[in-house]
């Protein structure tokens, strides 16, 4: 049996059949703890009532449009905060003097959890798009700029160095060297931080909002809709799980020189 | 032809202790002149500041007193008229070949048209005709040195410093390499510094050798290599060879013993 021996590579065909084995163990396991009435519907539905509340929320209450919401504010959030920090993060990895004007704060900031803005940004903000985005803005723009600064302060010194010794100054360094050494591992960053931003919008449509996933799952909670509220969660997992692929479709084509 | 194209002037370097540990002399205060289209291999002991010193001609590294000067004018950073080919791989895993050998011509630069023709000829020099668009991934160790000569040396430097750039090569592809790169000075006549502690390697390679002591470093020998050119790796067996590494074999003995005592 290889297959349990450490750090043994599996084959694909293996590596796909286990992959969805777990997913069959899980709603195999779901569906025998809620069919058989161990666990009232009240509490967690059983996926064939997941199912249909799903259909009629897609097919009767325009969920679909509620999913798009949601997906737009992840996305335009989340895509503001990298315009932003990415290009921050990679001035502080690159310049210690940045770096040491900036760390301190940023370090701080990221523990501020972006859930707790949601009231003060409701002042300020109003209960409209732009505190939503907001959220999402302020729970990923500190994540990325940490990472990323960290990502290009790691740059191997040695090609740095390479690039200096064939005529690179310090501007080309970071555009020749840094970036381009370091585009895979801040598009890897994204990819993991953009998983957290659907955490951000799920809070922010949780209060204060009338359209979007989080908006359809408290007001199912008031219905004890449970069918409702875990096809509302599986839709983010699959979502999640498409833009992964997507993310690593993406990394593939344009950082096949990084794969062994 | 006034002067040497290279001094070295009193050049020493401390690094500062780290953690309470007591600062560390790692070269003592050295000096050296080089004359233009000279190979000079500087062979010592692991440990014993060959890195440091040519990382100091090369820029990257600091001085703690003395100074470097290439062509009469004080070093000062590095800068592209002093190419170096490191031991570690460091080619641009990013980059193909052909465009890890147009960096520093790009930034000069120069035109594309020009540029894809300096490219070929030094591919063609280093007999990586055909890899153009290869990657440094897809390349053996061997052929990613080539390649890091021929990146140093599109760039035209005044002077190229070889860091044990074959160290990690098996000794067949060593020796290969050491003939390949003999034969582009042989033509080109560029002047180079190469570190080494292989003895054959600084030997066969060399106009002049440098022995270098143990930690703290300095050059305790400048031995003249008189073997014709150009060099055929037969010469490697001939009684001049021979004489000339028993007498390096005793210099570097007395210094590896001191190095495994003080360590
Ligand atoms: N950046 C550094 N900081 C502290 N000590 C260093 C540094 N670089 C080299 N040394 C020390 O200086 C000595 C000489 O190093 P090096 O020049 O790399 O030797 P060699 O290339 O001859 O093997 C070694 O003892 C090494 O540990
Ligand atoms: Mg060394």
């Amino acid at each position: 049996m290889t297959l349990f021996r450490p750090l043994e590579p599996v084959g694909r065909t293996t590596r796909i059949v286990l992959g969805i084995a777990f997913f069959v163990v899980f709603f195999l396991a779901w569906a025998a703890a809620t069919l058989s009435g161990y666990v009232p519907i009240i509490f967690l539905a059983d996926p064939i009532t997941m199912v249909q509340d799903g259909w009629v929320l897609l097919t009767k209450f325009g969920f679909s449009r509620d999913i798009g919401v949601t997906v737009w504010r992840v996305l335009g959030g989340f895509i503001l905060a990298a315009v932003v920090a990415v290009p921050l993060g990679i001035l502080m990895g690159a310049y210690k003097s940045v770096e040491a004007f900036l760390e301190p704060f940023v370090s701080f900031a990221r523990y501020l959890p972006a859930s707790a803005f949601v009231p003060l940004l409701i002042l300020w903000a109003g209960i409209g798009e732009t505190q939503k985005l907001l959220v999402i803005f302020i729970g990923s723009v500190f994540q990325i700029v940490l990472m990323v600064a960290v990502a290009v302060g790691n740059t191997r010194r040695d090609l740095v160095e390479a690039a200096y010794t064939l005529g690179a100054g310090s501007s080309s360094v970071v555009r020749r060297v840094l970036i381009p050494a370091n585009a895979p591992e801040i598009a890897e960053i994204l990819r993991l931080v953009l998983g957290w931003a659907w955490t951000y919008v799920i809070v922010a449509e949780l209060i204060g909002s009338s359209s979007g996933i989080g908006h359809m799952i408290i007001e199912s909670q008031a219905l004890m809709a449970t069918g409702q509220i875990v096809f509302g969660i599986i839709v983010i997992g699959l979502i999640g799980l498409v833009s992964d692929l997507a993310f690593k479709v993406v990394n593939r084509v344009f950082f096949g020189w990084r794969l062994a | 032809m006034t002067g040497p194209k290279l001094r070295i002037e009193g050049v020493s370097r401390t690094f500062p202790g780290v953690a309470g540990r007591p600062p560390l002399q790692a070269l003592e205060p050295t000096e050296l002149s080089i004359v233009e289209n000279d190979f000079i291999t500087v062979l010592g002991p692991s440990g014993c500041g060959k890195s440091t010193l040519l990382r100091i001609v090369a820029g990257l590294d600091r001085p703690s007193a003395g100074r470097v000067l290439l062509d009469g004018r004080a070093i000062d950073g590095p800068g592209p008229d002093r190419g170096m080919v490191f031991q570690s791989y460091t080619l641009f895993p990013w980059l193909t070949v052909a465009d890890n050998v147009a960096f520093g011509l790009r930034e000069a630069g120069v035109p594309e048209r020009e540029i894809a023709e300096t490219v070929a000829e030094y591919l063609e020099k280093v007999g990586l005709r055909g890899f153009e668009n290869h990657l440094p991934k897809q390349l053996s160790g061997g052929m990613q040195q080539r390649t890091a000569i021929a990146r140093a040396l599109a760039n035209d430097p005044e002077i190229l410093l070889l860091d044990e750039p074959f160290g990690a090569l098996d000794n067949q592809t060593r020796g290969l390499m050491q003939e390949l790169l003999l034969g582009i000075w042989e033509r080109e006549r560029k002047t180079v510094i190469f570190v080494t502690h292989d003895i054959e390697e600084a030997i066969f390679m060399a106009s002049r050798v440098l022995v270098m002591t143990a930690r703290p470093g300095r050059i305790k020998a400048d031995i003249a290599v008189e073997l014709p050119h150009p060099r055929h790796y037969t010469v490697k067996t001939s009684p001049e060879f021979s004489a000339l590494k028993a007498r390096l074999t005793e210099e570097i003995r007395v210094e590896a013993m001191r190095a495994a005592t003080t360590a």
